[in-house]
């Protein structure tokens, strides 16, 4: 019953105009960044964070999260019309979906893919409304011992869970903590790594990093890579499924939900791995696994929806715990610092209205997305004749004055420029820059709660084995690094994450 | 087919012996440079106790494993590379350089000549970024991203930037 209040609360709180309206933009720019190749949520989001200054906590967090699961719904529709993974986490949709458009079933996969997502959306909502408050309350009991050891879960994790070499993620993840100290240190007052830059002395702006690494050094990739012809769309063809269709999607729809609501709560989680597990899932354990390729109707409902539902339950471990699992809800995290609100377990007491608002406004987003998608994806689908030659300076016009808006510094411009291009050598490097993100919003954390434990356990390091809770999470840790070396799963991560 | 013939002739002995991995070398090289400034600049700060941590412990910490990660891709690249790959054609200049000035520009520009000339200013040389830039077309796209940033960002969103030159 306490949940019913709770919604009630979020209810009131998600309704007003001013919120509904945000919602509305950030489903709409989540769709639109889905369909768009070369663009997705989290250069969208970073580039947009400076512009929420001016907006209260509760739009700016509705929006932002919008654009996140909006884009899972946008994804599909064009890895279905053209053949490309609109957002990373679509690309198994593709096999399948594409191949139902070339039998001219285009309309039914896209009906099946926006319904599957709608009720994953809606589901894994309740489950992040019913397992908020319980879990906060764990958290509330957590001292510096546990936050410390929460915390480099996190980081290991996201590392075992990222795309790509493991030695390269640990170390992205290790620069990161080492950029989120430049700074006057707390503790001390001493300034670090700043060069004697007084601009510096408040450390790196979150703004100027992600929009950096994810803004400008995507622009410069995609530019390499960007040759010639706007891609061929299929005809979409009848929205409406066959009672066949259904019957074979139904059960699909809901393991890709449980999958994918599990695997978005693990750190380094989020929408991608739900969708790669449901299909494996599907392909596996289907009479005529044959089929798959062919234009299985269980191909897309089950990815489909395992991503819709990650994306919503990867909000869990931030919201609640403070520990943003992936890069956009690192981003997210530093939107809500941005408001002066810091993320964690008392948020739920402090701004009840901000915490299920947001949640209450998801719902009803995945409402908005199921109308922008269905009858509306004839617009979508004429965006995706715009070449990338007449995009780009538009995203390199919300990067400049995203930068330079914040304190109208030309310093913050030229820092910016430093990390797009670093984070163009990762990128020619294939070093995944989600890692350094999280180590960049963490190493401040952790440095605290490290000094913190061993303070108050004068000195003993066995305070982190000794206290339960941190024991129990750094087994997790153990065991998930342990997950690395059993070969089988190695082969399994390589063989999922070589596709993109 | 003659060429690639001969080109696996002359390339073989030293594929032989060394299988280096430039990417994993120079990451390797980046993240070691990375660490040993991070040691070298945190060797100021006072270290303290585990007890008492100062400013300089964590960021040691830090650095130091850095380092050992930096070495670990660098060895990996040098000798354990699973294929050869060289750093012809891995960048292209081209488009950093376009992108990065495009930039740079705007925000030295902003000041003085407003929102609509910046904004214009950086999309002509944001299009020296591919291969043919068409004129005509980047003025296009310049003069409605111009009058699209004076009207959602200068009034819009009223954001404290001049629209115009001052």
């Amino acid at each position: 019953m306490e949940l019913l209040a709770h919604l009630g609360i979020g209810l009131e709180a998600a309704f007003t105009l001013n919120n509904l309206l945000y919602c509305l933009i950030g489903v709409t720019l989540g769709t639109l960044v889905g369909v768009l190749p070369g663009l997705g949520p989290v250069a969208t989001i970073a580039m947009l964070l400076p512009i929420t200054y001016g907006l209260s906590p509760a739009a700016a967090l509705i929006m932002l999260s919008g654009i996140y699961y909006g884009a899972q719904y946008g994804g599909s529709t064009t890895a279905i019309l053209v053949n490309l993974p609109g957002e990373s986490s679509s690309v198994v949709t593709c096999l399948d979906g594409h191949a139902m458009a070339r039998k001219g079933r285009a309309g039914a996969a896209l009906a099946i893919a926006a319904i599957g997502s709608f009720i994953a959306g809606s589901l894994s909502i309740l489950l992040l409304a019913a397992a908020a408050a319980p879990l906060a309350e764990v958290a509330l009991k957590f001292g510096p011992a546990e936050y410390f050891s929460l915390m480099l879960l996190g980081l290991v994790a996201a590392v075992v869970l990222a795309q790509g070499d493991v030695l390269k993620a640990v170390a992205m993840t290790l620069l990161g903590l080492l950029l989120g100290l430049v700074g006057t240190d707390v503790n001390s007052g001493v300034e670090r790594f700043t060069f004697g830059l007084p601009q510096l002395s408040d450390g790196i702006s979150f703004v100027v990093i992600s929009m950096g690494i994810f803004g400008i050094a995507e622009i410069i990739a995609n530019l390499e890579r960007s040759r010639g012809q706007p891609p061929q769309v299929a005809r979409v063809g009848s929205l409406m499924p066959t009672r066949e269709d259904y019957r074979r999607s139904w059960k699909p729809m809901l393991r890709g939900t449980g999958l994918g609501a599990v695997l978005g709560v693990l750190p380094g989680g989020g929408a991608m791995l739900g969708a790669f597990a449901s299909y494996m899932v599907e392909k596996r354990i289907a009479r005529h696994p044959e089929r798959f390729g062919q234009g299985a109707i269980e191909g897309v409902a089950g990815p489909e929806s395992a991503n819709n539902a990650g994306a919503q339950t990867s909000f869990i471990p931030m919201l609640v715990l403070g520990l943003p699992s992936n890069a956009v809800m690192a981003l997210m995290a530093g939107a809500m610092m941005i408001h002066g609100i810091v993320p964690g377990p008392q948020v739920i007491d402090e701004r009840p209205e901000l915490f299920w608002g947001l949640i209450v406004s998801m719902w009803i987003g995945n409402l908005l997305l199921l109308v922008l998608n269905l009858p509306l994806v004839g617009i979508w689908v004429r965006l995706l004749s715009v070449p990338y030659r007449l995009l780009y300076p538009s995203i390199l016009l919300f990067c400049c004055i995203g930068v330079y808006s914040v304190n109208n510094s030309l310093f913050d411009v030229l820092l910016t420029v430093a990390f797009g291009l670093l984070g163009y050598l990762f990128i020619k490097l294939r070093c995944e820059p989600a890692p350094l993100l999280l180590g960049y919003l963490l190493g401040p954390l952790m440095e605290e709660n490290l000094r913190r434990a061993m303070l108050l356990s004068r000195g003993d390091p066995t305070v982190f084995v000794t206290r339960p809770l941190s024991l129990t999470l750094l087994i997790l840790c153990v065991l998930a690094v342990g997950l690395m070396l059993i070969p089988r799963v190695r082969a399994t991560r390589h063989v999922a994450f070589s596709e993109d | 087919m003659r060429d690639a013939l001969q080109r696996a002739a002359t390339a073989r002995p030293h594929s032989l012996t060394l299988n280096l991995d430039a990417r994993e070398v120079l990451a390797g090289c980046l993240f070691l440079g990375f660490g040993l400034t991070g040691l070298l600049v945190g060797s100021a700060y006072a270290s303290g106790t585990a007890m008492r941590m100062g400013a300089g412990y964590f960021p040691w910490l830090v650095s130091l494993a850095l380092c050992g990660l930096g070495v670990a891709l660098l060895v990996r690249g040098l000798w354990l590379g699973r294929e050869k790959v060289t750093l012809d054609g891995l960048f292209i200049v081209r488009p950093a350089l376009a992108i990065s000035a495009s930039v740079v520009a705007f925000a030295l520009l902003l000041p003085s000549l407003g929102l609509a000339l910046a904004t214009l200013c950086m999309t002509l040389l944001s299009g020296l970024g591919r291969h043919k830039a068409h004129l005509g077309e980047l003025l296009a796209v310049g003069s409605a991203l111009g009058l699209f940033s004076v009207l959602v960002f200068g009034y819009g969103l009223g954001l404290n930037l001049p629209a115009w030159p001052v």
